[in-house]
């Protein structure tokens, strides 16, 4: 027995969903004051084993205590009267109302009149105790992403929970907003709260948590330990269940002709606003030019352009000399761009048609796939095997429908038909988000292959960590424009840009 | 052609789009359209004014009337809350279903004689006051001063209280309303009921009081389409479907009115030699209510205006987990 008590303990939680064992028998307990990681691979049941402790899901067995008693939760609220409450990695905020609104939704103080007022000032107090600046008159659609995530925060300190449960909370922030975001897990629990903080993400549980249980497959792969008397390289070990090479084998490589030249592009989003502004920006042959910045600032809309799915308003974009500016999809496709998408289930991939359709999308005008007006069913059958194999992806028959991959295959199958076209431009957005750590490794040897092949890459990931691993030069993307562009490792100087802090510098250069 | 008394019964006139744009306003809110307003407002006025010559009472009339459409916009509530099904589709429907029912039941009352209508008043004190007081607070039915009332009361309602707060965050996020322990079900339910009775009231205001009488569709006159067009362009808020309504209202009044001179500000009146500019300005709401459901109908447009984010969408609880 520890000399604090417990403030959770669950003991031999199971919880099944069909075909899946997603929690076998996991034994997992909280002190009060600590920041406790629960570290896992994509699938490994993080989620799902807060989400029990949380009340969104029952244990099908094993026993939750909070505080020394037994607890059965029917809904989150229930968890929340018990002072246990999660942040998802969605947040759930109405854009169009005021901080102090979003938070006191669903409470049954104040019961009629709202008195906003009074409450905005409880919210500003609180918040300061906290040190969330944040300005609880604010409209949610107008705040950060971060922002949010401390309105959600917020929220969960004004319901008085006592241990708070963050889903990869840094996936959307920028490295200051992390930094905050740890002082403010310190200030909680110095106050003798909890915090359980999912992560994947090795280096920031070294660094935030004391202690980690780690999670493989359902299962717990080793008792609690301690961030001080474990390593990265362990850690890595628990969750993966092999070593893990941290290494990518990067030939060193001169970059060739200029293929891709963007030239004071500007362009608008959907919502039809500026999203990018005079954006210019060159890509040479065998290079890897990495895109920093926090999701959201132009680099979808960047790929768009490229790729001929959105048009510019003004502006030129260049493949190999070649104009490609405001024309469509095919003629950037016939010039020798690749695209991997963001989005791999709307735009990267049909759902519902099968590998074989989905790897011959882009192939299937040029013989030997086309038969005339006809196609050539069995030979795209046979395109289609060696693809599987060669991209080792894993399903039943290339038959089967693209919906039925997981994460790691689906990509594979977008990356084997944007690939084998041999482009000269490949457009990367994310590639590895979302999948597990062998995966990952997967496609970024795949990105490096293409490097020595010649190709120019063009490349956006939120981990800097893999930018860094894999690209020749970073620029970073702010708000539609490149603030700056750095070939050392500096994350600091990146942090600082992809948060507009380089915005002045950036002023007086151009002047 | 006295202008105060055009604008008197333009304000009148008015009251009936008022009652119905603050309904759908609260259906919209809560994130369901419901273009069933022309239906519900015709069963509400043939039933108000059924039950009235049957009973001589009409608030009687006006409670059976609210009753009524609130029924028909419950059906709306569960072919599109419960079944999740196209809410433009059903609505459309309610409009047939509506207008159908309260003909066949409207048969023959158009030959009823004279009933009791609602009463009028003039306000004291407030019809004292120079050029406003003849126009709104004098010798104005009780309806009226109902829809005086009913604006700041649901301005009020929906931006200032707890419900309110509620009711906006059903249709703006309902994932994230239900993820606080809101109710997003029931409270879609509510709303979209309690929308249908104020069509309902629109509608017996129309044949107890505005206009009385039963004259087939052309009671309402497609009067439920201008308030699904108000809507929009009232961007949801009841002060501003306050100035809508009266100012269509005033102008039908005008159209009518406008017809009756000879001469017009000393001139030979045009519109009293040519009928045709008479039936091309009674066609102006009209073009107007196609011209703005058209215009609200664009998805980015609708944003800029300040629509309910989850407006026409079903609510699907997601499943939990992966």
């Amino acid at each position: 027995m520890t000399e604090t008590p417990n403030a959770v303990e669950m003991q031999n939680v199971t919880k099944r969903f069909p075909g899946v064992l997603a929690n076998d028998q996991v034994n997992f307990d909280l002190r009060a004051g600590e920041v406790h990681a629960l570290l896992g691979e994509n699938g490994a049941g993080k989620s799902t084993l807060m989400s029990m402790l949380a009340g969104l899901y029952k244990p099908d067995a094993g026993t939750i205590r909070v505080n020394g008693q037994a607890v059965s939760f029917n809904s989150p609220r229930d968890a929340i009267a018990r002072g246990i409450g999660m942040i998802h990695q969605h947040f759930t905020l109405i854009p169009s109302q005021t901080v102090t609104e979003n938070i006191l939704l669903g409470l049954n103080e104040p019961r009629f009149f709202l008195r906003l007022s009074d409450y905005d000032k409880r919210m500003s107090e609180l918040g300061e105790r906290f040190g969330l600046g944040i300005t609880p008159q604010a409209k949610v659609w107008q705040l950060s992403v971060g922002e949010q995530q401390r309105v959600e925060i917020l929220k969960m300190l004004y319901r008085g929970v006592q241990v708070l449960i963050m889903d990869e909370p840094t996936a959307v922030l920028a490295p200051q907003e992390i930094e905050g975001l740890i002082k403010t897990l310190r200030a909680m629990v110095a106050e003798g709260k909890s915090i359980v903080f999912i992560s994947h993400k090795l280096n920031e549980i070294m660094n935030v948590a004391d202690r980690v249980t780690v999670l493989r497959q359902g299962k717990i792969t080793a008792p609690p330990l301690r961030t001080a008397d474990t390593s990265i390289p362990e850690l890595a070990r628990l969750m993966v269940g092999r070593s893990v090479i941290f290494d990518l084998h990067k030939k060193d490589q001169m970059p060739g002709e200029t293929v891709l030249t963007i030239n004071k592009v500007c362009a608008n989003n959907d919502k039809g606003l500026p999203a990018l502004k005079n954006l210019s920006l060159t890509v040479r042959a065998g290079e890897i030019v990495g895109v920093a910045g926090v999701a959201g600032n132009g680099q979808r809309e960047l790929a768009e352009v490229i790729t001929g799915l959105r048009s510019c308003t003004s502006g030129q974009i260049l493949v190999n000399n070649e104009e490609v500016t405001n024309q469509s999809a095919l003629a950037a496709i016939r010039k020798g761009v690749s695209h991997v998408p963001e989005d791999r289930n709307q735009t990267g991939s049909a759902p519902n048609l099968s590998i074989t359709d989905n790897v011959i999308m882009k192939s299937y005008r040029q013989t030997p796939l086309a038969n005339g007006w006809s196609l050539n069913y069995g030979m795209a059958r046979k395109t289609a095997q060696v693809l599987k194999e060669e991209y080792s992806i894993l399903a039943p028959t290339v038959e089967t429908q693209a919906r039925l991959l997981s994460g790691g295959n689906l990509q594979r199958t977008i990356l084997a038909r944007e690939l084998s076209a041999k482009p000269k431009l490949l457009i990367a957005m994310q590639p590895t988000r979302g999948l597990d750590v062998g995966a990952i490794e997967g496609v970024q040897r795949l990105l490096l292959a293409q490097r020595e092949a010649g190709a120019a890459i063009l490349l956006t990931s939120e981990e800097l960590e893999e930018l860094f691993a894999l690209s020749d030069r970073i620029v970073v993307m702010y708000e539609g424009e490149i603030v700056g562009e750095v070939t050392d490792h500096d994350t600091e100087k990146i942090g600082l840009m992809m948060t507009g802090g380089k915005q002045e510098q950036k002023a007086i250069m151009n002047s | 052609m006295d202008p105060i008394i055009i604008l008197q019964a333009g304000v009148a006139s008015g009251t009936v789009l008022l009652l119905a744009t603050l309904g759908a306003i609260f259906s919209e809110r809560a994130g369901i359209l419901n273009l069933g307003v022309e239906g519900m407002m015709l069963m509400g006025a043939m039933s108000a004014f059924s039950v009235t010559i049957a009973t001589g009472n009409g608030w009687l009339g006006l409670l059976v009337a609210m009753l009524l459409a609130g029924l028909l916009a419950l059906l709306h509530g569960v072919v599109t809350i419960h079944f999740q099904a196209d809410q433009v589709v059903s609505g459309l429907a309610l409009t047939f279903l509506g207008t159908g029912l309260s003909l066949v039941f409207g048969e023959g009352l158009s030959k009823a004689g004279a009933i009791t209508l609602l009463p009028k008043f003039t306000v004291p004190l407030l019809s004292a006051i120079p050029v406003l007081g003849p126009i709104l607070f004098t010798n104005q039915s009780v309806m009226v001063y109902v829809g005086y009332l009913l604006v700041p009361l649901t301005w009020f309602y929906i931006n200032r209280t707890r419900p309110g707060l509620h009711l906006r965050a059903v249709g703006e996020n309902p994932t994230a309303a239900d993820a606080m322990g809101i109710n997003v079900y029931q409270l879609r339910y509510a709303y979209v009921v309690l929308g249908g009775m104020l069509c309902g009231l629109a509608g017996g205001t129309i044949s107890l009081a505005i206009s009385p009488g039963w004259f087939s569709e052309a009671t309402t006159s497609g009067q439920g389409w201008i308030a699904v067009g108000l809507v929009i362009f009232a961007q949801w808020n009841p002060w501003r479907a306050a100035f809508g309504s009266y100012a269509f209202g005033a102008l039908r009044r005008v159209i009518l009115d406008i017809q009756g001179p000879k001469v017009l500000l000393g001139l030979p009146n045009p519109f009293f030699y040519n009928p045709y500019l008479g039936f091309f300005m009674q066609m102006l709401p009209y073009a107007f209510t196609i011209i703005v459901l058209v215009l609200g109908s664009r998805a980015s447009l609708r944003q800029r205006l300040g629509a309910p984010a989850a407006l026409g969408l079903p609510y699907v609880r997601g499943e939990r987990g992966h």
